[in-house]
């Protein structure tokens, strides 16, 4: 038992943390066009998250192997029965990620508008699925023992499509917030300016995502059983409270830092109201993938959680390093 | 088509398209922090230029192996669902290990490596490239230790209706997964050494920038010379791992049908599936085969007739793949052999037949590699998990054939835009001018036209 509470919250932890890294430079990806508006804006934006958008993916990755490893059932069935959204996910992912590289390696006004226009989308696409994915995954899998019941389009429900729409308001609040905070005067006070009346657009969306989570999802009943755990929603919306108060008072680092919060107590508002279920199941709660049905073995979770306690720490520390490496103003030549 | 066939040849199409970047990131990476550690060691600017040069042809071949990695850790669960519920326990643990001990070393690193030029002292630069270098070698181990488990599964017990880890030290001393990582890391070292080898030729053909490229082509000549030797002898010991564990793919390798103690090698044959014999044989060594697989020339080897049809591997392509490795793999202790030789001589810009031999014969090694896994996976057959699980088994439930036609598609168009561009880009900065590459600018020299 302890393990398998241990892996739910990891599970979570990284699926978290990889929203609030990559996050950022995903938002970036999507504010590019519209802050980039000469060479100079657009070679300041791609140069703010050059060094780190990589490592940050890679919180991706482990999330993916980590639930391979811990839940070996849940992995098989989200990726198996979300299939499409996950391959438009791995095609904007590749296609932004090769863009980034290739765009200043060639002359061409065509070829930069390329892969211009390759870094945005592959942007754009990728956190509006996640959000799918996550939306899907909160309302619950039309699924039972023949498998998955609904078609191709089953998982661009309403709700699904506001918690898409909800992960790209987060993300490009959280990459203006970065741009605010790394970009030289003119790209920095631009992105301060344009974060208040984006941050009323999140504003909007959060509460549109709880009150609906609250009114038509299976969310609430954790809630209403342990009203304690009231308190991450709560520290969800303060975090946005207060990322509008750093804004106001011109503190980006601040306003950022709330932001990452947000993102985080986002994520895990609905994931605290899907306990213990990872994957629930609308037709028949039998069928739910639950931490105690879906986990490896309790050997195979001892191993994992050595390896994550060994290495983890070790990740954070190094990547925390090189972010402060490469603090303050970025250089503006990528 | 049926969803098990698009699946398979989806995932071939994938892995075999990421492996063409993942050797040369092994190699490259080395070498790269072996010229930075000369500058650091002896200040001299010629090697700081070869760091940097060889660096900046290694992130873009690094960029994508990243982006064309990312597929392969999600396919597992997108297309081969029944086979992540069925062995996930074991399965997901190198996956996840290599993402976190591996994966974040690479990534973190190589941003401060390429963007931290300046931003941190000589030391640490140099420190973050190590680490690069090392964490891709880590990161073959993990991955190669799962496929290592494909092919000789051990440690596991099958309980609760699936294969669980029972014995973690096993599974980490799984001689196949140890054997397995030495032969594909050292052929990756081969294909950087003989990577290097060949742009430097282009160049030597021309007699541009000498002193660069002598220099760098004989770092790699010495490098390639040690590490084809070291391939040789590690696909040796795998041999005799697959004539122990897998006999049916080592009879398809040698298309040997009936079985034979003092069992010869034939050297050359042509397979004859559909009537299981070979259409001719010619030049046999006696007692070969059993030598090779087991050190004794004595010893009995079993014959694809021993096997029921439905057991046998695709004879063909695991046979051709084989010879195609083995005698590239020769050609490249040669090669290596005599650029070493010739370096030492200070005769190379005088051999140009040679130097136009490798030159054009650097996508060899890449199709020496893509052969050794067609030999390893189709060998497999009709197995996933040797002995285990069969892969018909392994395949998703919920998918239909127009989702993997569909995705086969995007991943076939989008991977073939990415080899253009890539080899459009390798060729340009191959041939750049390493005499315009700043000291102290970032990963982007703004003059990049040779």
């Amino acid at each position: 038992m302890f393990y398998l509470i241990t892996w739910f919250i990891l599970w979570g932890v990284l699926w978290a943390v990889y929203f609030m890294l990559d996050g950022f430079d995903l938002g970036v990806g999507i504010l590019y066009p519209f802050l980039g508006k000469d060479e100079a804006k657009r070679s300041a934006i791609r140069a703010s998250i050059g060094p780190v958008w990589d490592g940050n993916e890679v919180w991706l990755i482990t999330a993916g192997g980590a639930t391979f490893a811990a839940f070996p059932s849940a992995y098989a069935t989200l990726f198996s029965e979300l299939y499409l959204a996950l391959l438009f996910i791995l095609f904007g992912l590749i296609v932004r990620g090769v863009s980034l590289e290739f765009r200043n390696k060639g002359e061409a006004p065509g070829w930069k508008r390329l892969w211009d226009a390759g870094f945005f989308l592959g942007s754009l696409v990728p956190s509006f699925l996640f959000g799918v994915a996550f939306g899907n995954l909160f309302r619950g899998l039309p699924i039972d023992a023949q498998g998955f019941h609904g078609g191709l389009l089953a998982p661009l429900n309403p709700y699904a499509l506001l918690t898409g729409v909800l992960f790209v308001t987060l993300f490009v609040t959280h990459g203006l917030l970065w741009l605010a905070m790394k970009g030289d005067a003119e790209l920095g006070e631009t992105a301060l300016r344009r974060a208040r009346p984006l941050w009323l657009i999140t504003a909007v969306a959060v509460a549109a995502f709880l009150v609906w989570s609250a009114l038509r999802t299976k969310l609430a009943e954790n809630y209403l059983e342990r009203p304690v755990w009231l308190v991450v929603p709560l520290l969800a919306v303060v975090s946005l409270a207060l990322i509008r108060i750093w804004v106001s008072k011109g503190r980006p680092l601040q306003a950022f830092l709330s932001s990452g919060a947000m993102i985080v107590f986002t994520v895990f508002t609905g994931l605290i109201g899907l306990y213990p279920n990872l994957i629930a199941s609308r037709l028949d709660p039998d069928y739910s993938l639950t931490i105690f049905n879906a986990a490896s073995s309790p050997y195979t979770l001892k191993v994992m959680t050595i390896v994550a306690v060994i290495f983890v720490p070790a990740v954070i520390a190094y990547q925390a390093w090189v972010y402060r490496v490469f603090r303050g103003k970025s250089p503006g030549a990528y | 088509m049926s969803v098990l066939a698009l699946s398979r040849l989806q995932f071939g199409v994938t892995a075999a398209f990421h492996f063409i970047f993942v050797p040369l990131t092994l190699g490259l990476s080395l070498l790269v922090a072996w010229m930075e550690t000369r500058y650091v060691r002896t200040g001299d600017e010629l090697y700081l230029k070869m760091a940097k040069f060889w660096g900046r042809l290694f992130i873009i071949n690094f960029a994508l192996g990243v982006v064309t990695g990312l597929p392969l850790e999600f396919q597992f669960g997108m297309n081969w669902a029944a086979y992540s519920r069925y062995v996930g326990d074991i399965f997901g643990i190198p996956l996840a290990i290599e993402a976190t001990a591996a994966f974040f070393l690479e990534s973190v690193f190589i941003g401060l490596w390429a963007f931290g030029w300046g931003k941190v002292s000589k030391r640490v630069h140099l420190l973050a490239i190590w680490l690069v270098a090392i964490a891709s070698t880590l990161s073959a181990f993990w991955i190669l230790m799962a496929n290592g488990w494909m092919q000789r599964p051990v440690g596991f017990v099958l309980r609760n209706g699936r294969a669980e880890l029972s014995d973690l030290g096993a599974f980490l001393t799984n001689s196949y997964g140890w054997v397995t990582f030495l032969h594909t890391t050292l052929s990756g070292y081969v294909l950087g050494a003989l990577f290097v080898m060949g742009v430097s030729a282009y160049h030597l053909l021309r007699r541009s920038h000498l002193p660069f490229f002598r220099a760098s082509f004989r770092m790699a000549a010495v490098f390639g010379l040690v590490c084809s030797v070291l391939v040789a002898a590690a696909g040796d010991r795998s041999g005799v791992l697959v004539a122990e564990h897998q006999p049916a793919k080592l009879s398809a390798m040698e298309s040997f049908w009936e079985t034979k103690s003092n069992a010869p090698l034939t050297l050359y044959l042509w397979p004859d599936t559909g009537n299981e014999r070979n259409h001719f044989e010619f030049l046999a060594i006696p007692g070969g085969l059993s030598l090779i697989a087991f050190h004794d020339a004595d010893d009995e080897v079993k014959g694809l007739k021993e096997f029921p049809p439905g057991e046998r591997p695709p004879v063909l392509p695991v046979f051709l793949g084989f010879r195609i490795m083995v005698g590239l793999g020769l050609l490249f202790i040669i090669l290596t052999f005599l650029g070493w030789w010739k370096a030492r001589r200070g005769r190379l810009e005088s051999s140009r037949g040679y130097l136009k031999i490798l030159l054009y014969g650097i996508p060899l090694p890449y199709i020496a590699i893509i052969a050794g896994w067609i030999v390893t996976e189709i060998g497999r057959q009709p197995w996933i998990v040797y002995g285990v699980m069969k892969t018909s088994e392994g395949v998703s439930g919920s998918l239909q054939p127009g989702h993997v036609i569909a995705s086969l598609i995007g991943f076939t168009l989008i991977y073939g835009l990415l080899a253009a561009v890539d080899i459009y880009l390798l060729a340009k900065y191959s041939r750049a001018n390493p005499e315009e590459i700043q000291p102290g600018a970032g990963q982007e020299p703004r003059k990049a036209e040779a």
